[in-house]
């Protein structure tokens, strides 16, 4: 583990309340980044932040070096926000299956044909909204499970671990959650079948 | 080729190289490199997942490690475990142990009335009889309910005698130094209360009829604190005294069980009031007075 966290976990579990302020300054971007991504809001990742510091500062004297500071710490995140998720109303997205209609005409190919530097940014604008929304569809399990597998390239067994899951069960989580998000983000992404009906996704799959 | 194409279900576990066994995924890769269909439909997917990858997150700044800290430093509050866990394992001497206030103890009792009285006056008078025993009944606090004897002190506190200008002006002056030590014991109680609640393992329901039982005894004892200090010429104390009041009394006329989201309300409009920063500070200048007995200033400032 870092010499710098060490040091001052160290510090910190001896009463240095300064050594944790270090600990907070060195790890609050990337915790503040992660918690972004799983709740999808700057106030909630904001809040989310503050609860894990608050937790680790608690637990600070369960923490084992086996890991580092950072993977403790994040493990803290990932629990907070969870809990978060699934505290926090549904909202948003529901109405985005419905989405197609909503999506600017074209896909992604737009940015190739011509289009001026205002318009692609706009285009940019809407990915991320389209991200954004595609990804409250999820349910707090699948939103944790993809962002844990995909942003963060965490193993299955970690993840598992994470969410109280058999790794079958966070399997299945990451696919239906990569599943909701390629079809809500289709109209963007698959220019040539725009419509493209749930059903019709695999179109040639053969039952084994 | 085999007849039966990889199923979507596959194909994303194949990207993230979760497909299963050395053999599975050998079977997968096989497929994906002789079935154009599947590798058609497998880029399909790699597109949704790159247009996930630009989801933009915002950097919150250099600074905002620092601001973090300064926001969660007030619940800090010396690491003391949940009310919960103190219940399950109670150690006599934790109110006590590791604080950061020296609260306890004659000579810091004696120092906090020099601090506020002035030398002048300390000198000339002994330490306030009323001292140790409020100091006493920090160790054993927490019967709540009864009558706080620290109250009833200062309720006699009002400047009823009559006595020359001077005597009567010191004289409230040792009482302010007794009430501020008396007052350390009651907020010292309340930052306990908040931090507990503050701190509570949250679930789906939470349960915090004590601290709210707490606090309702707080409230009053706040109520006669206030009132004394405002008596007593001490605005700064009173000041204080009002905004734990508006803590207390949210928490005292709450509800006993709260859902999550509504005890998180709470707990975040206590740690956004700063009061148990406000508390913490007040702490420290009579910490700090007490190595600077001669100091003149501190809490009025
Ligand atoms: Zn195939």
């Amino acid at each position: 583990m870092d010499d710098h966290d060490a040091h001052d976990v160290a510090q910190a579990r001896a009463g240095s309340e300064l050594a944790f302020r270090r600990l907070v300054e060195r790890h609050a971007r990337g915790v503040f980044q992660l918690a972004f991504r799983l709740t999808g809001s700057e106030p909630d990742a904001d809040d989310v932040v503050q609860e894990t510091f608050l937790k680790a500062y608690r637990e600070l004297k369960r923490f084992e070096a086996r890991s580092s500071f950072r993977t403790w710490v994040h493990r803290i995140t990932v629990n907070c926000a969870y809990d978060m998720l699934r505290q926090r109303p549904r909202h948003r997205g529901e109405s985005l299956d419905a989405g197609p209609a909503n999506a600017p005409a074209g896909g992604i190919e737009l940015e190739a044909d011509g289009t001026s530097w205002p318009d692609r940014l706009a285009f940019g604008a809407e990915i991320q909204g389209r991200v954004r929304a595609a990804l409250d569809l999820l349910t707090p399990t699948e939103r944790t499970a993809f962002v844990l597998r995909h942003f963060e390239g965490r193993s299955l067994e970690e993840i598992g671990e994470a969410l109280g899951l058999r790794t079958g069960a966070t399997k299945h989580s990451i696919f239906r959650a990569v599943q909701k998000m390629r079809r809500a983000l289709a109209p963007l992404v698959d220019p040539a079948t725009p419509g493209k009906a749930e059903q019709e996704l695999r179109p040639f799959q053969v039952q084994p | 080729m085999n007849l039966n194409h990889l199923t979507e279900e596959q194909l994303v576990l194949h990207h993230y190289g979760d497909a299963g066994d050395e053999a599975e995924a050998a079977s997968v890769a096989g497929h994906l490199r002789e079935c154009p269909a599947c590798q058609a439909e497998l880029d399909g997917l790699l597109r949704a997942l790159s247009a996930a990858n630009q989801l933009a997150v915002p950097d919150p700044g250099e600074s905002y490690g620092a601001r973090v800290f300064a926001r969660i430093q007030p619940s800090l509050a010396k690491g003391w475990p949940g009310w919960r866990d103190r219940l399950a394992s109670p150690k006599p001497g934790w109110i006590l142990a590791g604080r950061r206030w020296a609260w306890a103890g004659g000579a810091a009792a004696l120092v906090v009335a020099a601090f506020v009285a002035g030398d002048r006056v300390a000198h000339r008078q002994p330490a306030p009889a009323a001292v140790p025993q409020a100091a006493q009944r920090r160790g054993t606090e927490a019967q709540a309910g009864t009558t706080p004897t620290g109250a009833e002190e200062r309720g006699s506190t009002a400047p009823a005698e009559p006595a020359s200008a001077v005597a009567a002006a010191d004289r409230e002056r040792v009482r302010a130094g007794v009430l501020l030590v008396a007052v350390s014991g009651h907020l010292e109680r309340s930052e306990v209360a908040l931090s507990e609640l503050v701190n509570s393992p949250r679930g789906p329901e939470v349960d915090i009829s004590e601290e709210r039982g707490r606090a309702r005894d707080l409230v009053a004892e706040n109520r006669l604190y206030r009132q004394t200090a405002l008596a007593a010429g001490e605005p700064a104390v009173a000041g204080l005294l009002d905004d734990l009041e508006r803590a207390l009394v949210e928490v005292a006329n709450g509800p006993s069980r709260m859902n999550e989201a509504e005890f998180d309300r709470v707990r975040r409009r206590i740690v956004q009031q700063d009061i148990l920063f406000k508390i913490r500070v007040f702490g420290e200048r009579v910490r700090e007075a007490e190595g600077r007995p001669a100091a003149g200033s501190g809490l009025r400032g």
